[in-house]
């Protein structure tokens, strides 16, 4: 077959179709994956959650919006407030970031309707491969900085190097700090500044 | 204060080349003599501006209005190679001499990884207009920075007796290694700065 | 040429990170560990494949001033597809591949084979010059990401995003950090360049 010239009505048509074929196809092929990556983030989450709040079987009630000024930006916490069975309320889960080594670190935990930490699971971070990223396991009931059933209203919720009860991470002592802030503010915001 | 943190982050700590890899194909490419790795740092700038600018645009009051936020890769890049395109016969028109100096390194900007990957990145991290383009101009001025320097070393050791298969690309491999490993250093000063802003 | 002949080219003679030193970003970004350059190098094999196939079906039809726009929005295209199957089936290594999934697009290998291979031969050619320079490219890169792992964490094949525990060589802790960080890239890809250069001198 020849090859099309390259006269201008030739150019705008052959653009045009491909731009259009292009568009209709990315289309379609968004229709089918949409539902599945919303589904895939609500399973993670519900996962998550179900994971921090000590497993079992638990009811989630709808995500709540909480807003805390915190070093003069407002922060949003999602606050997922969870109850057994029955009906009897276990606490909450909480969706918290902090500003980390190298970005973002979130953190999902769970509280006792006291405050007490019943267990959290890293999010997402961009902390060093090998060092920061050591947290999802490290803070954990069998981690070395272990802060599983401590209160943030009570404890002494920093790193032992700032004079606190927690062990930090090896090496990476901000992505440590990073972390127990971001836990000490979800605390503050839907427990408040409780006796220290 | 925000802005300076958003500047120094990306121009020492986030370096685009030297710890986000972004932008190594100019790095490695153009980097043998000074002159030419300052000219293609000085087109890159230009064009990150620009098009972080637009692309910023696009993205808020044309994809996401739309819900067509799937269509972001494409449109970038479209948009991205005609805004390459545009500068090239602008500046060609406006200013022969600036053209003469960034001329031939306009045309390989269009498969330079740092332009697109600004451009998401900026929409990625949620940054306000102003932000954005704070960002987008450190970064450059980064890359900007880590060419010259790099240019720099390479030409001294054009004249070193090296083995003969270490000599080239992976000699320039191993220099851009310790030139990553200098910069980071910097690594922290971002933490330390949001303290002595109070940002934390 | 021969199909094998093609294949053979892609991987060997024209390895696009060892002898045409393409795509240097994603070789560098993606690989602090060998799952994760093999990720990365499947990736850009996808899209390479389809990418020149497409390519190679469509040459004709294309006027040669419009080529290059009109590539652009074939291989954008097939990325932004990619990146909507993994996010939607593999979500945790689209979360680790982060934002090299869209650069993709502008990385040279694969407007570099439109160019120079797709536009100028037959469909099957061209999917055999996608297979191999991809597995040529999945090879540099899985090599790339295994040395810097074994060398940084003392493990190899590990992935949390599979839950694959990996081999450890090493003890607990028996790695040096730094080359999983990214001075680690520039460097081990730069000894293994030597190496390469030396062999084929040879």
């Amino acid at each position: 077959m020849k090859k099309l010239s390259s006269s201008l009505l030739n150019m705008v048509i052959v653009l045009t179709l491909i731009a259009v074929i292009a568009g209709g196809i990315l289309a379609y092929v968004n229709s089918v994956t949409a539902p599945q990556i919303e589904k895939i983030n609500a399973d993670n989450l519900a996962a998550g959650i179900k994971s921090v709040m000590g497993g079992g079987d638990v009811q989630v009630a709808p995500e709540e919006t909480m807003t805390a000024t915190i070093g003069g930006k407002d922060k949003l916490f999602a606050v997922y407030p969870v109850s057994d069975a029955s009906g009897t309320s276990l606490g909450k889960a909480i969706k918290t970031s902090e500003n980390g080594f190298g970005g973002d670190l979130e953190v999902l935990v769970g509280f006792d309707p006291e405050g007490t930490i019943l267990g959290y699971t890293v999010l997402q971070h961009a902390e060093t491969p090998g060092l920061g990223a050591k947290a999802g396991l490290w803070f954990q009931k069998d981690g070395k900085g272990n802060i599983i059933g401590m209160n943030p209203g009570k404890n002494n919720f920093t790193v032992s190097k700032d004079g606190g009860e927690v062990d930090a991470i090896t090496a990476s002592t901000i992505t440590s700090r990073a972390f127990l802030k971001a836990i000490q503010n979800a605390y503050d915001t839907a427990y408040g500044n409780s006796s220290k | 204060m925000e802005y300076i943190l958003i500047f120094i982050t990306a121009i020492f700590v986030n370096n685009v080349v030297l710890s986000q890899f972004l932008g190594i194909c100019p790095f490695l490419g153009v980097s043998k003599k000074v002159s030419t790795a300052s000219g293609m740092g000085m087109a890159v700038t230009f064009v990150m501006t620009l098009a972080t600018l637009v692309t910023y645009c696009i993205q808020k009051y044309v994809l996401d209005p739309n819900g067509l936020g799937y269509l972001q890769t494409i449109a970038f890049i479209l948009v991205i190679a005609a805004l390459v395109q545009m500068v090239e016969i602008v500046l060609k028109k406006v200013s022969p001499a600036l053209y003469q100096a960034l001329g031939v390194f306009l045309p390989l900007i269009t498969t330079n990884c740092c332009i697109l990957g600004v451009a998401i990145l900026v929409i990625q991290k949620d940054y306000n207009l102003l932000e954005g383009m704070v960002y987008a101009i450190s970064t450059a001025l980064g890359f900007y920075l880590a060419m010259v320097v790099f240019a720099g070393l390479r030409e001294q050791m054009e004249l070193n007796n090296v083995p003969k298969a270490v000599k080239g690309m992976p000699l320039a491999l191993i220099t851009a290694g310790l030139l990553s490993m200098a910069f980071m250093g910097f690594s922290g000063v971002d933490s330390g700065l949001r303290l002595l802003f109070g940002l934390d | 040429m021969s199909y094998f002949k093609i294949l053979k080219n892609g991987i060997v003679k024209e390895n696009p990170t060892f002898v045409l030193l393409l795509g240097m970003c994603p070789t560098l970004g993606t690989t602090s560990s060998a799952i994760n350059g093999l990720s990365m190098g499947l990736a850009t094999t996808f899209v390479l494949i389809l990418s020149n196939l497409i390519i190679s079906l469509i040459k004709n039809l294309v006027p040669d001033k419009v080529r290059i726009p009109s590539y652009i929005v074939v291989i954008a295209s097939l990325v932004t597809i990619l990146q909507m199957l993994m996010q939607a089936y593999l979500p945790g290594i689209y979360a680790t591949l982060g934002l090299f999934i869209p650069l993709i697009v502008v990385n040279c290998i694969i407007l570099g084979r439109a160019e120079a291979f797709a536009a100028k031969n037959g469909p099957v050619e061209s999917i055999f010059d996608g297979v191999g320079i991809g597995i040529g490219f999945t090879i540099a890169l899985t090599l790339l990401g295994a040395c810097r792992e074994i060398l940084g964490t003392g493990v190899l094949f590990k992935s949390d995003d599979f839950g694959i525990a990996g081999i450890p060589l090493q003890g607990e802790s028996g790695g040096m950090l730094m080359f999983v960080l990214a001075p680690g890239a520039f460097i081990v890809l730069g000894y293994l360049i030597a190496i390469v250069n030396k062999m084929r001198k040879a």
